[in-house]
């Protein structure tokens, strides 16, 4: 098979040293990222290649109990994501959920949610979306089943194959006008968090907006995301990962590589393309071309995490 | 969640009427602001004390109506509504607490005259 190929382009790079960069693939648009610029390379049709180090599961913006046009059956393809998720070939180390679980945070919607994700066998590390907390007691459903080892809101790290993981909330307390919010105790928390680590660590933030401005007229950014960065500036490998805009976008920034996910439900417009941010409905045979999961590789020694964002069909 | 929301509407209608002493259709009236497209509309409404404002989300997606230290909105999904009357003078700002680049304000005038003197 190819990966064992070892013929040299013209430039120089080794086509095995480019598909390493692949590690992973579903069916999908394939990005991997060197030099700084994310590059698709193409569709490809199934796993690759072998991985060292290892691999973890984004999904995201499940909105289990919308039923509206843009998707009728959020469910439904949850469910699809998740058998995809089953039916991968090198089991994931765990998987992360990037918030919007649920639409209206309700037990029900919670629990349908639950019942699907956990089908996957893997651990699963959450932070919420802005669907999740507006229960009665706003965020109450939400902690009570997932903040169990959580600060504040929902916020907390932990670490895997020397990889520093942190789960972010700007979804609560939100200020009039302005956009996702993470707060002086938050930022506080993360400064202490990262106090003492060697720059050499790999850090992976998560949250559920993205931590930086991807288009402010729709609310598409965080406050304080930038003091998050400036906290993140020294180290060597840093992924911010993103859900809540329903699309891919990707972008590296120095040392910080950003992207955001697609939703397991229904899919948002591109920055500016229409009056507002809210669903769009299209055709029914297209719907599961633009919902997806991601992969997201991380190999001893090399400073960019792969990620490759997956459709659940198509 | 619509009705309940409603039926304190009607309940906080019904005593400002009772407490002024008129019939509730007497002076106070009825507005609708709709949430559409992620805006409020119109963005910016005159009422007069007393008068009642229906929030109404035709929004695929839920929003919530907040003005701090005034009136907060359970998450409305489409088609829910929020009912709040204007018990006092003077200018509300508010937002969406979910999507709060989304603003609006509702300015509350005082009655005049013969309306409180009955």
């Amino acid at each position: 098979m190819p990966a064992h190929d070892d013929d040299r382009s013209s430039d120089g790079v080794s086509r095995r040293k480019v598909l390493e960069c692949m590690t992973w693939a579903g069916t999908g648009v394939l990005w991997t990222v060197a030099g700084g610029i994310p590059t698709s390379v193409g569709l490809v049709g199934e796993a690759l290649a072998q991985t060292s180090g290892f691999t973890f599961l984004q999904i995201s913006d499940s909105h289990v109990g919308f039923d509206k046009p843009a998707n009728p059956n959020a469910l439904g393809t949850l469910q699809e994501a998740i058998n995809k998720v089953k039916a991968l070939q090198t089991k994931p180390a765990f998987m992360i959920h990037t918030g919007d679980i649920t639409h209206l945070s309700k037990v029900k919607e919670f629990d349908d949610a639950q019942q699907i994700i956990s089908q996957a066998r893997l651990d699963t590390h959450y932070v919420p979306g802005e669907h999740d907390v507006i229960d009665e007691e706003p965020g109450h459903e939400y902690r009570e089943r997932y903040g169990k080892n959580s600060k504040g809101a929902g916020w907390y790290s932990f670490d895997q194959n020397g990889v520093h993981f942190v789960g972010l909330v700007n979804v609560v307390n939100l200020k009039s006008g302005g956009l996702g919010n993470l707060g002086a105790e938050q930022l506080a928390w993360l400064a202490d968090d990262l106090k003492g680590r060697s720059a050499s660590t790999p850090i992976v933030v998560f949250a559920h907006i993205p931590l930086w401005t991807v288009y402010e007229t729709w609310g598409w950014g965080t406050d304080d995301g930038a003091q998050v960065l400036g906290l993140l500036k020294r180290f060597g490998s840093v992924t911010v990962l993103n859900g809540h805009i329903h699309q891919i976008v990707q972008k590296v920034e120095g040392n910080v590589t950003f992207h955001t996910a697609r939703s397991t439900a229904f899919p948002q417009p591109a920055p500016g393309t229409a009056p507002s941010p809210g669903p769009v409905k299209v055709p029914d045979d297209k719907l599961r071309g633009v919902l997806g999961i991601a992969n997201v590789t991380y190999k001893v020694g090399n400073s960019r995490l792969a990620i490759v964002d997956s459709p659940l069909q198509g | 969640m619509t009705v309940s929301t409603r039926r304190g509407a009607l309940a906080s209608a019904l005593l400002v009427a009772l407490v002024s002493g008129l019939p509730a259709s007497a002076r106070a009236a009825q507005l609708e602001v709709k949430i559409d497209n992620f805006t409020f509309g119109p963005q910016k409404l005159r009422v007069k004390v007393g008068d009642t404002v229906t929030w109404i989300n035709q929004d695929d997606i839920p929003h919530t109506v907040v003005s701090i230290g005034h009136f907060r909105s359970k998450a409305l999904d489409s088609e829910d509504k929020y009912s709040f009357t204007f018990t006092t003078p003077g200018a509300f700002e508010y937002f969406c607490g979910l999507h709060p680049h989304m603003q609006g304000s509702i300015v509350v005038e005082a009655t005049t005259g013969s309306a409180a003197t009955q």
